[in-house]
């Protein structure tokens, strides 16, 4: 016992000692929550659209009206209008404005006379989001502008009215799940991975195999102080993260103690995991080389960053197998929903298997010799 | 040359004994059934160059990589059956500098004095007069990656000897380092060793290393036990007391068998125009010399006279200078080939 806490003692005093891994492993995630966040801040807004009215009668003018509304109060796009057709396509190739709307010369007189007039959006579609923003925006708006002034007295139109169960979620905090899980495995990375293979590369393991340490004090100090470390990463993320994402109420000490047990499982998973992944490896360059594909291909499918209902089927069967899934998905429920850990019961019996199978395989795995 | 002495078996403590020891890497065979011992208090030197097979076999008698085939007890203890045993009678010196950087002197052995399970009201002491005595006292709290070479070396060898061992391994103790911090890592082993009933067995590539400290050399070449006796029987051994190398600017053809043809010459060895003669009685073979180059018209260009050094046993042993070899190292050890920051 006490051999093993020598292990945990002299890994916890070098990552005192090293502010370095500190910062990587705890203000990397909270940069990247912060500009990511904010990158993919909600709505688009600021567009530009070009209006080319061939028209100008009362209808058209009218129309171009609502646009100046949404421009003064949604923001989505602004309009600038062109005298001509061909110097609007000329600024949307350009880059200059980001869809053009073209009124026909006949628009007021077929609109008059009941004929359904077009108007014609051409946008550049290279940029979904912008192209999707803004050709949702003008949809609703022509739809209120048909709207009839009374009611019709034909039967009702069945209308959908969208109720939101939770306050409303900014991306940021959408985001912040993910952050929390991605810290801790940044942590575990480092913390564990890099620093077992870097002992063996730099002879310290070798001292250590000489002394009369047995192999599951070994096993057991090393991914203990693994996991202490990546608690710690977890733990900043999860109030800092919080405070800084904007979750009400972020220092409730009964939601930090039901996240912290989201948090000390997560971490031991990812350590776990790593010291399946490194427990036979002995070159350096090997966790360097493996660790920037590895965050990528656990990270984004688990759900962390988009829905993952969207992914073709074999990215899908990476994300059933995906412990970050599982841990992405508690932390949803507990940071956005404020469940109890109840409901996330089968995340939790996910994450305990997954940790117990990843460390008896390591664990047969490991040499106790050079 | 007998590789195992007589006087060998009637030693009463052997603390090392090594039978037939095999270590195989695929094809590459890196110790070639060794068979010797180690007596009690004895300062055992392993000599070879790198890839010889000198850490290899001392990570087998370590416990770290178990043998292909043979034997080999440790205070008593076989090294594959009972490895904790070992573990415990055992300091190792790995030849790495294993010294952990962000720790301080202190930290460092007293992590290692927790690994060796000293008690707790033991711990301070031990570290502080160990520290003291590798001079190392009032550096205790201060962090390694400060330290030179020669200081984590000391620091090492220290921490090595925290659990009080019988035996101590030490692969390389000085390579890498300078002259100085040498001749101060040997005289701290030295003294050590009177202080504690120690058995040391240490691997080097340097002949004046192994000719300073070891009561008795083995030599190890291609995994294979060559030669193994104290370093003075050693030099004995070979023919000659002296070595003369000499180099004449108009030498006949024939120079060299009227070379050994000399008084007291055992063996003449040529290269180009210098030639290098072993002889039984140095000053006699000069004057000889210098009268026959007179005779004959020949001019001394250069004369130098040594006695045999553990540097010609080398050669007589294996065929070539050991700086020849150094560069010859083994794939299978480079595996475990360690950066030396």
């Amino acid at each position: 016992m006490h051999r093993m806490l020598a292990i945990v003692e002299r890994d916890l005093r070098r990552f005192r000692r090293s502010p370095t891994l500190v910062v990587v492993s705890i203000f990397m995630p909270i940069v990247q929550l912060v500009v990511l966040g904010y990158a993919f801040g909600g709505k688009v807004k600021n567009l530009e659209l070009g209006v080319v009215d061939q028209d100008h009668h009362v209808p058209a003018l009218e129309l171009q009206g609502m646009f100046n509304a949404v421009a003064a109060n949604a923001k989505t796009f602004k309009t600038t209008p062109y005298a001509d057709q061909a110097s609007a396509m000329q600024d949307l190739r350009t880059g200059r404005i980001n869809g053009v709307l073209s009124i026909p010369p006949d628009f007021s007189r077929d609109l008059l006379a009941g004929n359904d007039p077009k108007i014609a959006l051409i946008q550049d579609n290279t940029d979904q989001f912008s192209s999707s923003a803004l050709s949702g925006s003008l949809a609703q708006l022509l739809g209120d502008y048909n709207r009839d002034p009374v009611a019709p007295r034909t039967a009702g139109k069945a209308t959908l009215s969208v109720v939101e169960v939770y306050p409303y979620v900014p991306y940021i905090q959408f985001l912040l799940p993910g952050t929390i899980v991605l810290a801790i495995f940044v942590s575990a990375m480092i913390g564990g991975g890099i620093i077992l293979i870097d002992d063996k590369a730099r002879g310290l393991h070798e001292g250590y195999l000489v002394t009369p340490i047995n192999k599951f004090e070994l096993i057991l100090g090393f991914n203990l102080a693994g996991v202490i470390k990546a608690t710690i990463a977890g733990v900043v993320l999860v109030t800092l993260g919080s405070v800084i994402a904007g979750i009400p109420d972020p220092l409730n000490v009964f939601r930090i103690l039901r996240m912290l047990v989201l948090v000390v499982l997560t971490a031991l998973t990812l350590i776990s995991m790593m010291f399946l992944l490194m427990v036979r490896v002995a070159d350096p360059l090997v966790p360097r080389a493996i660790f920037g594909v590895l965050n990528t291909v656990l990270f984004f499918p688990s759900g962390a960053v988009y829905p993952t209902n969207a992914f073709p089927a074999w990215m899908k069967a990476i994300t059933v197998a995906d412990p970050f899934t599982y841990a992405v998905h508690g932390f949803k429920a507990l940071v956005l929903k404020d469940t109890g850990l109840v409901a996330i019961g089968s995340d939790i019996a996910f994450l305990t298997a997954f940790s117990v199978l990843a460390m008896g395989a390591a664990t047969l795995l490991f040499k106790r010799t050079l | 040359m007998n590789a195992l002495p007589s006087n060998e078996r009637s030693a009463s403590v052997l603390d090392v004994e090594v039978d037939h020891l095999t270590k195989r890497f695929g094809d590459f065979c890196a110790v070639d059934t060794l068979t010797f011992s180690v007596k009690h208090g004895e300062v055992f030197g392993l000599l070879g160059p790198n890839g010889a097979g000198k850490s290899t076999l001392i990570r087998m008698l370590t416990t770290l990589v178990p043998p292909t085939s043979g034997h080999a007890r440790v205070n008593g203890f076989d090294v594959v059956e009972a490895p904790n045993e070992v573990r415990k009678a055992i300091g190792v010196i790995p030849q790495a500098m294993t010294s952990d950087l962000d720790l301080t002197a202190e930290e460092n052995m007293s992590i290692f004095a927790k690994l060796y399970g000293l008690p707790r009201n033991q711990r301070r002491e031990t570290i502080r007069t160990l520290l003291e005595a590798v001079d190392l006292g009032q550096w205790a709290d201060k962090p390694v990656k400060n330290f030179s070479g020669g200081m984590r070396r000391r620091l090492e060898i220290a921490r090595g000897l925290v659990h009080e061992p019988k035996i101590f391994f030490l692969d390389e103790p000085t390579t890498g380092l300078d002259p100085v911090s040498r001749v101060s890592v040997w005289e701290m082993l030295d003294n050590l060793r009177k202080e504690r009933d120690l058995t040391v067995i240490l691997t080097t590539h340097y002949m004046e290393e192994a000719d300073k400290l070891c009561d008795r050399i083995a030599i190890v070449d291609h995994g294979k036990l060559v030669a193994l006796d104290s370093p003075l029987k050693l030099k004995a051994s070979i023919p000659g007391r002296n070595v003369l190398e000499v180099s004449f600017t108009n030498a006949p053809a024939d120079w060299g068998r009227r070379l050994a043809a000399l008084p007291e010459v055992a063996d003449v060895k040529a290269e180009d125009s210098v030639f290098r003669l072993s002889s039984n009685n140095g000053p006699r073979t000069t004057v000889a010399l210098m009268d026959a180059a007179r005779e004959a018209g020949v001019a001394v260009a250069s004369l130098s006279v040594q006695s045999t050094t553990l540097d010609d046993v080398f050669v007589h042993y294996t065929g070539r200078q050991l700086r020849d070899s150094l560069q010859t190292a083994n794939p299978a050890e480079s595996r475990f080939m360690i950066q030396r920051t």
